[in-house]
């Protein structure tokens, strides 16, 4: 049961919330102009690292909103999370 | 401290409340309490606590439970048990008890209520911080409570003047990231021997703490020798707590075996207890202190640079005399043997740090040589050790040595246990060195060492010493010491608390629900949902009761209660832009007032979801989903307008709960409505398809939407949700000479697929493009929206593509099975695999039709309408036309009545 | 109760001899990376099937001490797609001679897979399900909640439950085997027909010239090869993108549980998608049960409390008999999953780099037929009939095999 700090309502138990994989992530702007290949990394392909991810959750059962936050996904240790369009804060360390 | 009853394999016995039952077997002279596993050899009591290797006990008493250790098992009177022989038994009965879950916030989180962990509990609490300390003991004092010492009840105290919630009986099973823990409370065993029902059994806790302080203690290892599992080889604490504090008298003499200064404690206070202890055999050669003058004072022999070697047994089995040589740290032989008679063996093999917590977290324990154990890794900030589990056996005056046992071979080996309950021998760990193992893990699976009950509590450290020994390495060179989680065995029970039979998931039910049951109409579950699914009159079959229910909605009137398609108001200046880019196609153009069939896809371009979305005014649309969809739906709209288009200004509600839907279906339903609402003007001029109106129904202010999901004239009337049941009955009660029939879900799919209309999640299952469906006309060309992209892909733009079709079995009798798959003509019969070209989505008898039907997806099926195909059905085969997906009213005259 | 009893005895043996622990030569034909059971199978076959012996099998920690280790042991092949049943009763067949082929004892049983429906729209997936499996030839049996009860009678058929049993899907020659034995099986197999098994050995970069891979470098120095094939599970994404290349998969923690031993009560698999069950008794009398994936990305081997907690209480209301047997150990694996949960298998836009991920929960089952049909990838470099449908490129052209059904938990 992860404790996840919601930038909106606090730390809150991993129920709470729902996975979205990898951050900044976004829409083509013009996804008839990308080739199949290209439309497929956007579809298909996000980052899977071992170490420092910044991943995407949304509050589901809270204030459901999205936001993004730094995990390490070999500790399962939490850095900063941080508002949809706000400035990424620096990978931790 | 009183006696109570208890009984054994069948016999009764007496013993004290409270003490440990392992106790009481033992003071009733019960040396043997079972045979292991594998070799059937006798095995008694070896432990004090959760350590216990073999005294293993089904309980049928209370609850009923396989495989506790009688270690654990506090006594009471009724107390029913009986040997296991290493494999339990599942109780039969229902368990009548309850579990319940806890769950907490706190600064400091104590798992140990020894000395240490109470001194620590007893400085956070003064501190101000709010404190948990549990114990899975059944009272607190740890390792000084077993010598009889008392703790200073000042600590206790101040812990309850604090407000500290202290729990016994209490274990910390699991240790999760960011200091969460979970703990298992036992509440009623020690009450009871039956179920008190008023009291939860066990209680669940699950903790987080801002700081958790592991004071878990230590266990005490075995040492290895040949016939090192007698029952009378026991452990020197326990053996020693035995005699001692809980004055078991069984045995006559007692010889101690130890590589620590721990063995010496262990005999004074066995000596005390009034039994003689012929001789401490210590494997170290040099020893001095206090604790030595003591024991010789007590005129106890103390042989040096010894061990045992060897053990004999009376005819039960248990221990009747020990050997012991001199012999080198590399578990060497080099002395004479002598044999000393005695029935009790206290083996004080070291000590081991209860380090599991900590390792579940992935930390690696530490080879600590001084100490000769794996201790606590360097924790993280928020975690802490203290006392035995942090290696801290401050009383020790002389190194204990590096030592695990002696390493026989031949027929000796065989049964110089490294794991008594799995029966894991010297032998055992010989071949699997011999067999090319190198890591410790391997050695584990080829010797089954620490795979059983108590899950290598005494074996883990002297596997990797015993290994070490064996190839010359240091314990740590071999490996480290890794457990899973539960630090014990938990039931299932315990942890599924009340999350069972009703409650294990919510149960959704519409304001109508109560005249559905009055109906007795069987329910289907739809997701949460429980929709009728049919309206039998008397005793009606499934069958005639949706023929029936058919007929109304074709040719009279009907009524469904609709009220658990999700509903989201979407609100705010932008909506129909955001639905332009949500749906395929075009929502900004739709006028107030009117509504429209959406489809939307992922970004793959495959269905998702559709449903009916009605423009209520400029800035505001209800949109309906699927009733299995609506959860998804709204995640996936918020998840766009936050992460992708925050410019958009709207806003989105769930409103399902909101709004009681009761469609009215068939050709009279006009003429019912107009009963129903008198003041409305329902001629298809003035209320055509598509279109909303507002007015009383039945005195109630309504939104009547005529759309239609059979094909036939229809309206939906849209309440506040708690008139639902008054309009249900109104409509019943109005359209009984109209000959109404309430209809089901079963009706409601055979009226759609008769019009060819496709169920999101029957007709697809997530790979269908809406072309695939026949749908292209809702694809808009002009905008783009979410999954248009993929459309353009290779698969998705290739012919052969699976298509909706109808299919129309040549006998017209024969419903197809659903989920069948399709073969060429004369394909049937061929042996073996068979290649298919479609598979059945849907099939119903049709009163309308009176016949049989069917909805397929078959590849370039739109190609294949008027050719004939057969479905394997078990052994027979069926043969159909394929047909265009409408059956019914092509035209669409119906739908205006 | 009419089940058969196994009484607990003791196993036999495992061999005295298993494996050769040799140092890294130079130069290999083929470097297989990790020594799970699809990299020991690739191994075995590529030196009994092509005669390729020249073949080294990389491992970073202990042979079998990944998924392979730690799944349960669940084997079937009733899958939806043509794709997935090809290669999945490929590697069912391969199961039924494995042992007498290896020569070891593996405890395969085919004591049969249930799976269970629970809801009207739950029954027709299930159905057509059963229904694929026919046109396939894929044996496969429809039953009724009453012969349910009659194979699985501590299964709840009432209709009283949350949600109750309404059928099942039966495959009779699923079953299951023992993990352990299975990878040590193939590893000695291999090790003997001179495969040389390379444990404690961590590739940290896969050496690519001009397009072609030469060899990798480890923490025991470089090692060339002609040839590399990857079966790293939940690590492929990151050896994926040592050699230059990205794979569409996500790792996350997949947790399973035992019970202590027990008196046996359940004598076939049984899966429920529905409740979220997967659960067999194994052959010494331990309940083993499967949880669903924990919902992040992990390489920690650990997940959630939460999920196991749910599990059983989702097993407890289809059985409850085991409202009193004791959770003794759960533990984690990382699955690899992909978009479609189906796996990635073949050739890659590297030369002679081969790569065999993507299992996610399905991967035990799949070992024969897996490494079967990839060590004859590699011997040809080019995708064997049964792999083609899984080539990375289907992600760019849609062409998809979506078995999210296929699984015992949906996820």
């Amino acid at each position: 049961m992860l404790l996840i700090n919601c930038p909106w309502c606090g730390p809150r138990d991993e129920t709470e919330f729902h996975y979205g994989s990898e951050a900044h992530i976004g829409y083509p702007e013009k996804p008839e102009e990308l080739t199949d290949k290209q439309w497929a990394e956007y579809i298909f392909y996000r980052n899977n690292p071992k170490g420092w991810f910044a991943e995407r959750w949304v509050h589901n059962v809270g204030c459901r909103r999205w936001f993004n936050i730094w995990r390490n996904t070999v500790t399962h240790q939490f850095g900063p999370s941080y508002k949809p369009f706000t400035k990424q804060p620096s990978r931790p360390k | 401290m009183s006696t109570v009853q208890f009984t054994f394999d069948g016999v009764t016995y007496h013993g004290n409340k409270g003490e440990p039952l392992s106790a009481a077997l033992l003071r009733n002279g019960i040396k043997v309490v079972t045979e292991s596993s594998y070799r059937l050899r006798p095995r008694g009591v070896v432990g004090l606590g959760y350590e216990e290797p073999c005294a293993l006990v089904q309980i049928d008493s209370g609850s009923g439970e396989p495989m506790v250790p009688a270690t654990k098992i506090e006594l009471v009177d009724g107390l029913v048990v009986r040997s296991l022989a290493g494999v339990g038994d599942l109780p039969n009965q229902i368990d009548k008890a309850r579990y319940d879950k806890t769950f907490r916030h706190v600064d400091v989180l104590v798992i140990g209520a020894g000395l240490s962990g109470l001194k620590a509990a007893q400085k956070a609490a003064n501190s101000g911080k709010s404190v948990i300390i549990l114990d899975d003991q059944f009272e607190a004092g740890g390792y000084l409570k077993d010598l009889n010492e008392k703790i200073d009840s000042k600590i206790l105290n101040s812990l309850k003047k604090n407000n500290v919630t202290h729990l016994q009986r209490t274990t910390a099973i699991g240790l999760y990231d960011q200091n969460y823990v979970v703990a298992i409370e036992r509440r009623t065993d020690h009450l009871s021997a039956e179920i008190l029902p008023e009291i939860a059994r066990m209680r669940n806790w699950h903790i987080r703490a801002k700081e958790i302080i592991l004071a878990t203690g230590a266990f005490q290892r075995v040492l290895v020798f040949p016939n090192n599992d007698r029952p009378g080889i026991m452990l020197s604490h326990a053996a020693a707590t035995y005699l001692h504090k809980y004055r078991v008298g069984t045995f006559n003499s007692a010889v101690v075996v130890t590589v620590d200064d721990f063995g010496y404690q262990d005999a004074i206070r066995i000596h005390k207890s009034g039994v003689k202890v012929q001789a401490i055999i210590d494997i170290r050669k040099k020893v001095t202190g206090k604790l030595l003058e003591q024991v010789k004072k007590l005129g106890i022999e103390v042989i040096l640079g010894s061990t045992v070697v060897n053990t004999s047994a009376d005819q039960s089995g248990s221990l009747n005399s020990v050997s012991i040589a001199q012999t080198s740290l590399e578990g060497e032989v080099i002395g004479i043997k002598q044999e000393i008679k005695t029935d009790l063996l206290a083996v004080s093999g070291g000590w081991t740090p209860t380090v599991h917590l900590a390792t579940y977290l992935n930390l690696k324990p530490v080879w600590d040589k001084k100490i000769a154990a794996f201790v606590m890794p360097k924790l993280p900030q928020n975690i802490k050790a203290t006392g035995f589990s942090n290696g801290e056996f401050d009383k020790v005056t002389n190194p204990p040595a590096v030592f695990f046992g002696i390493i026989p071979e031949g027929e000796d080996a065989k049964v110089s246990f490294i794991d008594l309950q799995r029966d894991a021998n010297v032998r055992d760990l010989r071949r699997a060195v011999g067999a090319g193992l190198t890591s410790v893990e391997h050695i584990k699976r080829y010797t089954t060492i620490g795979t059983a009950h108590d899950q290598g509590k005494t074996s883990g450290t002297t596997t990797m010493g015993l290994l070490g020994q064996l190839i010359s390495k240091e314990p740590h060179e071999v490996g480290t010491l890794t457990f899973r989680p539960p630090y014990v065995g938990v039931p299932f029970s315990a942890l599924a608390g009340r999350d069972l039979g009703i409650l294990s998931d919510p149960i959704r039910t519409t304001p109508i629900h109560s005249a559905h049951l009055l109906a007795n109409a069987p329910m289907e579950d739809v997701g949460q949902w429980k929709r009728p699914w049919y309206f039998p009159i008397e005793k009606e079959n499934m069958h005639d009761a949706v023929l029936r229910e058919c007929k109304a909605a074709r040719e009279d009137v009907a009524v469904m209660d609709a009220s658990t398609l999700g509903k989201i108001d979407i609100q705010g200046p932008d909506a129909g832009i955001f639905l332009d880019r949500i749906y395929t196609n075009m929502f900004s153009s739709l006028k107030v007032g009117a509504s429209r069939y959406g489809l939307m896809c992922g970004v793959d371009g495959m269905v998702f979801d559709d449903g009916v979305t009605t423009r209520i005014a400029e800035d505001r649309f209800l949109m309906t989903t699927t009733t299995g969809g609506a959860a998804k739906v709204l995640d996936w709209l918020e998840e766009w307008l936050q992460t992708e288009w925050p410019d958009l200004n709207v806003y989105c509600t769930s409103v399902t709960e909101h709004w009681s839907t009761v469609a009215i279906v068939g050709p009279k339903s006009r003429n019912l409505l107009a009963k129903l609402a008198p003041t409305l003007d329902v001629s298809n001029e003035a209320f055509p398809f598509m279109e909303n109106r507002y007015a009383e129904v039945a005195g109630i202010p309504a939104r009547i939407a005529r759309i239609s999901f059979s094909g036939e004239l229809a309206y939906e009337i849209n309440i506040e949700a708690w008139y639902g049941l008054h309009i249900w009955q109104e409509v019943m009660k109005k359209g009984k000479e109209f000959n109404i029939a309430a209809y089901g879900t079963e009706t409601m799919h055979v009226l759609r697929a008769e019009k060819g209309f496709v169920i999101v999640g029957q007709e697809t299952d997530g790979t269908q493009t809406p072309q695939d469906l026949g749908m292209d006309w809702i694809v808009s060309k002009k905008k783009d929206f979410i999954g248009k992209r993929s459309f353009t892909r290779s698969d998705t733009t290739r012919n052969g593509r699976h298509q909706l079709v109808g299919l129309l079995p040549l006998d017209n009798k024969t419903l197809l099975p659903e989920g069948s798959y399709i073969v060429n003509e004369g394909d049937s019969k061929k042996e073996g695999k068979l290649t298919h070209i479609g598979y059945v989505t849907s099939s119903y008898s049709s009163s309308a039709l009176s016949r049989t039907f069917a909805l397929a997806m078959v590849a370039d099926g739109r190609n294949q309408i008027g050719k004939f195909a057969e479905v394997p059905i078990g052994n027979n085969v069926a043969r159909v036309e394929i047909v265009d997906s409408v059956f019914l009213d092509k035209e669409n005259t119906h739908r205006d009545g | 109760m009419t089940i058969k009893r196994r009484h607990t005895e003791e196993l036999p043996e495992h061999p005295d001899f298993l494996w050769k622990n040799p140092s890294p030569k130079k130069s290999y034909d083929v470097i297989v990376i990790g020594a799970g059971g699809h990299g020991l199978a690739t191994a075995y076959y590529l030196a009994k099937n092509f005669g390729i012996t020249n073949v080294a099998v990389l491992e970073k920690g202990y042979l079998a001490g990944g998924n392979m280790g730690r799944n349960t042991t669940i084997i079937r092949s009733n899958y939806l797609w043509d794709e997935s049943a090809g290669i999945y009763e490929k590697s069912l067949q391969l199961w039924e001679g494995l042992e007498e082929e290896v020569g070891y004892e593996m405890f395969f049983d085919q004591r049969g897979v249930m799976t269970l429906a629970h809801s009207v729209s739950d029954l027709r997936s299930k159905q057509r399900n059963f229904y694929a499996n026919a046109v396939n030839d894929i044996d496969s049996q429809w039953l009724t909640p009453e012969e349910v009860k009659k194979i699985a009678p501590i299964v709840n058929i009432s209709p009283d439950v949350r949600y109750p049993v309404l059928g099942a899907t039966y495959q009779a020659r699923g079953g299951i085997a023992k993990h352990d034995w299975v990878a040590w099986g193939y590893a000695k197999a291999a090790s003997d027909l001179g495969v040389d098994l390379i444990q404690g050995c961590e590739v940290k970069k896969v050496k690519v010239e001009n397009g072609k891979v030469v060899g990798v470098d480890t923490n025991q120095g470089f090692i060339s090869a002609n040839k590399v094939a990857m079966a790293a599970a939940g690590h492929t994404s990151v050896l994926s993108e040592m050699a230059g290349f990205r794979v569409p998969l996500q790792s996350r923690p997949l947790q399973a549980l035992v019970s202590e031993l027990l008196e046996h009560v359940l004598d076939t698999v049984i899966m429920s998608g529905a409740v979220h069950v997967y659960v067999s008794q194994a052959h010494k009398g331990e309940l083993v049960m499967g949880a669903g994936t924990d919902a992040y990305n992990s390489y920690a081997q650990r997940g959630g409390f939460h999920v196991i907690e749910h599990q059983l209480a989702s097993a407890l209301e289809l059985f409850p008999i085991f409202s009193r047997a004791h959770l003794l150990r759960t533990w984690g694996g990382i699955v690899d999953i992909a978009p479609d949960a189906s796996p990635i298998l073949g050739l890659t836009p590297v030369e002679n780099l081969y790569i065999n991920s993507g299992w996610g929960t399905g991967g035990f089952k799949a070992t024969p037929g897996s490494g079967w049909a990839f060590a004859d990838t590699i011997a040809h470099n080019r995708a064997h009939e049964l792999v083609k449908p899984y080539s990375l490129d289907r992600f760019v052209s849609g062409h998809l095999i979506d078995e999210h059904g296929a699984a015992g938990v949906a996820h």
